[in-house]
This record gives structure tokens, sequence and C-alpha cells, in this order.
């Protein structure tokens, strides 16, 4: 963990979670599957967490495979 | 020892693979939680398994995005929501003389509210010639619903050649794959499907309980929901979400059935639809032909068992199916089904109403001994001979 916290990725529904995780682990990228956190609008229920140092490979990653709707800082 | 041939496949499939069985098993001992919608380890693993057999029935029809199939109950459920969604403000709908009632039924359902319904008519082996369809597609069609094969007959119907006229016109073509899933290779791009309705205790070899309904990108901004209700997500809207799955999965989902459909869609996925079809329809070829020896048998349906799926329906003259049927069973231990089907257009159509048939539906674990058994039994019982 850095000092600025972690980077969130939200998407619409679980399955698309569910899809995203798959994509990080083949890319090889640090994440985890977490409940939303409170501070941030619970859409669906979970969400994944991973380190802001590697913010532009995840976004790289996930593009034209699966929908994010928004990517928070916690 | 009673041996037990089991021939009603086309009704559900039996047995099923040992891997469904321990899909089943392994969810409900080591997982059993509400997939995906509280968050914790055990939601996650559940969502994880369905959005599995998400990918790996959307695999078998060659669906790039699996999050465009939705799971239902069955093949009756999905064409509702086909039928209802796309249909239920009215309008012009082309169907055939061979569907079964979970087609017609909500068609007929529709037409008193407005719908207006057109059946193509089908040949005595339960044939299409698109040709007799073609004419009656017009510029205010909303969509073809159409079997892909019989339950009757097993007859394949033309689905490239209608997908294609209904996509240059703009019809949605909908296609009933009960009978098929799983046993003829189905691609949903190459045939020009918009929806395709399957389910998943037949040739998928899953637990009763499950289906799905596949819909074509954006197809479901014209489909609405059937059901309302949690869906994990969108939680703060009390609008049903939009999107794919979600809009036609409201309420906790048959995760321990969807399990298993995941583990036999796999198991068929591994052996390869056009193998599974191959060993199949040399069953059928062998049936057909011993039953087309005996005399006093009439065999329905296109010969060429090629042109059918694994459903062979057949009358014996002078012994009516349900007792033939009852003779069967008691006497030779052969599970077969006698009567309409749930199709009594198609029976209309090949000349077998209302009496109807006796159908013998191998599968994927119906041997050639079990087709020598079944064919030796109706030459028995032809012959007037209780064994
Ligand atoms: C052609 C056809 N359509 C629809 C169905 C309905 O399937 P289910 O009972 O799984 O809803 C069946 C089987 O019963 C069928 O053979």
């Amino acid at each position: 963990m850095t000092a600025a916290g972690w980077c969130v990725l939200l998407f619409d529904s679980v399955s698309q979670v569910l899809l995203a995780e798959k994509v990080l682990k083949q890319a090889a990228l640090g994440h985890k599957v977490i409940p939303v956190p409170r501070q941030i609008s619970s859409d669906c229920g979970v969400c994944i967490r991973f380190d802001p140092a590697e913010r532009d490979r995840v976004v790289e990653a996930l593009a034209g495979k699966v929908e994010v709707r928004e990517i928070c800082f916690v | 020892m009673s041996r037990t041939v089991y021939l009603d496949n086309a009704a559900t499939s039996w047995p099923k693979p040992e891997v469904m069985m321990k899909a089943m098993c392994a969810f409900s001992s080591s997982v059993g939680a509400n997939p995906g919608r509280s968050g914790h380890t055990l939601s996650i693993e559940a969502a994880r398994i369905i959005l599995a057999a998400r990918e790996t029935v959307a695999a078998l029809f060659a669906i790039p995005n699996p999050l465009r199939v939705a799971f239902t109950r069955n093949a009756t459920e999905a064409l509702n929501i086909a039928i209802h969604g796309l249909l239920g403000e009215g309008g012009h709908v082309v169907t055939s003389s061979m569907e079964h009632n979970s087609v017609m039924r909500p068609l007929r359902a529709l037409e008193g509210r407005g719908l207006r319904v057109d059946a193509a008519p089908c040949s005595a082996t339960g044939e299409l010639d698109p040709r007799d369809l073609l004419p009656l597609l017009r510029p205010e069609t909303k969509a073809v619903v159409i079997t892909h094969a019989s339950n009757v007959t097993g007859t394949l119907m033309p689905i490239g050649e209608i997908g294609a006229a209904c996509r240059e016109r703009g019809i949605a073509l909908c296609v009933d794959a009960s009978q098929t899933a799983g046993t003829v290779p189905i691609d949903v791009e190459a045939m020009r499907v918009d929806l395709l309705a399957f389910t998943g205790h037949k040739a998928l070899l899953g637990p009763q309980g499950t289906g799905g309904l596949y819909l074509r990108e954006g197809l479901e901004h014209k489909v609405a929901a059937l059901m309302q209700g949690g869906t994990g997500s969108a939680s703060e809207f009390e609008v049903q979400p939009g999107f794919m799955p979600d809009k036609y999965e409201a309420g906790t989902p048959n995760t321990i059935g969807i399990a298993g459909l995941g583990a036999s869609a796999g198991f068929i996925l591994e052996r390869g639809v056009e193998a599974v079809r191959e060993y199949e329809t040399g069953l059928v070829a062998r049936l057909l032909a011993g039953l087309s020896s005996i005399p006093g048998v009439s065999v329905h349906g296109v010969a060429d068992a090629s042109r059918r799926s694994a459903v062979v329906s057949f009358t014996l003259k002078g012994v009516s199916p349900s007792d033939a049927v009852l003779s069967l069973d008691a006497n030779y231990g052969i599970m077969a089904r006698p009567g309409l089907h749930c199709a009594p257009s198609a029976h209309r159509t090949i000349g077998t109403f209302p009496e109807g048939t006796l159908r013998f539906s191998p599968g994927f674990f119906t041997t050639p001994e079990d087709i020598d058994h079944a064919v030796e039994a109706v030459a028995r019982i032809a012959q007037g001979k209780r064994r």
C-alpha cells in the first residue's frame, strides 16, 4: 500500500467485476475484490481495489474488455 | 436383472455426467452463498461459479460476450421473456406449424390482446421450405419465433436462411433451441439469431430448473423484462437495471443448478458439439433403419438422420402409443414418451393428431445396444407378443 491509499474500480454489476478480475489476473496486475467501501455510493456490492501506482496499466488492460463505471481513490 | 433403457432425452436427459453432480455437491458443501449480493468471500465465489457457467454456455453458441446470456428456469421462461418482452404491445409475428406449446401458448395469449400471428405451413415430414415463410414477412412484422428442431419429428429448421432474410428486413429472429442446444452446432452470429432460448436439462445435460436467453447486443433495450426485483446491482435505484444480464435476472438465481449446468456444458464443450452430434446421428440412423424394417411401423419425419435432431416419432398399426409405451416400460424396461409431446400443431402437421405418436429420443449416454434392444422390443410388440 502506498501513502496515497487505494484506487477502486466500480462497475455496474457483479458479473462485470468478475470479468475484470479475470482480465487483471491474466495481466498479472495485483488487485483484490472487496465490498464497496461505505464512503463510495454502493452500487453493486463489490468493487476492485488496486495500487494507484498501477493505475495506467490497469486502465489499459481493461480497455475494450470490460466497461468501468468509475475509478475512485479511497 | 432388469435393464433400464432411457429413451426420453428429448423430455429431459438422463443420466447426467458425473461432473454435474460433483459441481452441485461442491457448491452445496463449500460455497452455498448468495452470488455477489454480499461481497464476502463465499458470495463472490458463488458469483464466480455463475460467471464461469455463463462463459461456458456462451462458448457453446459462439457468443463473444458471456454477459449477453441471462439465466432462466428453463426454455419456457426464456421464450416468455422474449415473446412478451418483444411482442407485448402487439404487432405481427411469424412462426411455424411445428412449434411446442412454450412458443404457441405465449403467442396465443398475446393474440387475445391484439398480436397478429401467422404460422408458416410445414410438410408432413415437418420440414419448412423457407419459400413458405418469406411471403408472410411484412413491413410491420416484428419477429419470427421458430424452433431449431421439432421435438416431435426432430426435423431441423432452415434457421440460417430465415436468419438472413430477417436480418435484411430488420426483423428479430428468436430461436427455440430446446431440442438442439448441446447436440446440434449453434453459432448465433453465423445463423443470424437475435434471441436464442435454451434449456439446461436436455442435451446440455444439466439439471432441471436451468435455462437461458441470449439477446444480441442492443436488444435489451427492446425486450421488456417479465419480472422486476433485486439483482445485487444498482441497488440505490428502485427501477430495474437495464443492462445484461441483470435486467432479466431478478431474484436469487438457482445457483446450485447453474453450477451443475456450467459443469455439464463444459463436459459437452470438451467433447465438442460436432462429436456429440456425429455420435447421436449414428444412433438415430440405426434406430430409423431398425424401426423402418418392422411391418406395421410408420416412422414420421425425414428419413435422413443428418437432417433431424436425436428424436424419432413413430406409430404402430393396431397399438395405441400409450399402450405401446406401457408395454415397453413394463416388459422391456424402456422409458419412452407417447402422445402429443406438448405440440398439438406439430401433430396436426404430420397427421397424427389427436392420437399422437410414440417417441424415442436417444442421448449422449445411449448405446447402440440400447437402440437394438428398443427395436427388438418394438418388433415384438408389433407382432402382438407380450414379451
Ligand atoms: C421444442 C421445445 N421447446 C420448448 C420446450 C420447453 O422446455 P422447458 O420445459 O425446459 O421449458 C421443449 C421441451 O419441453 C421443447 O421440446
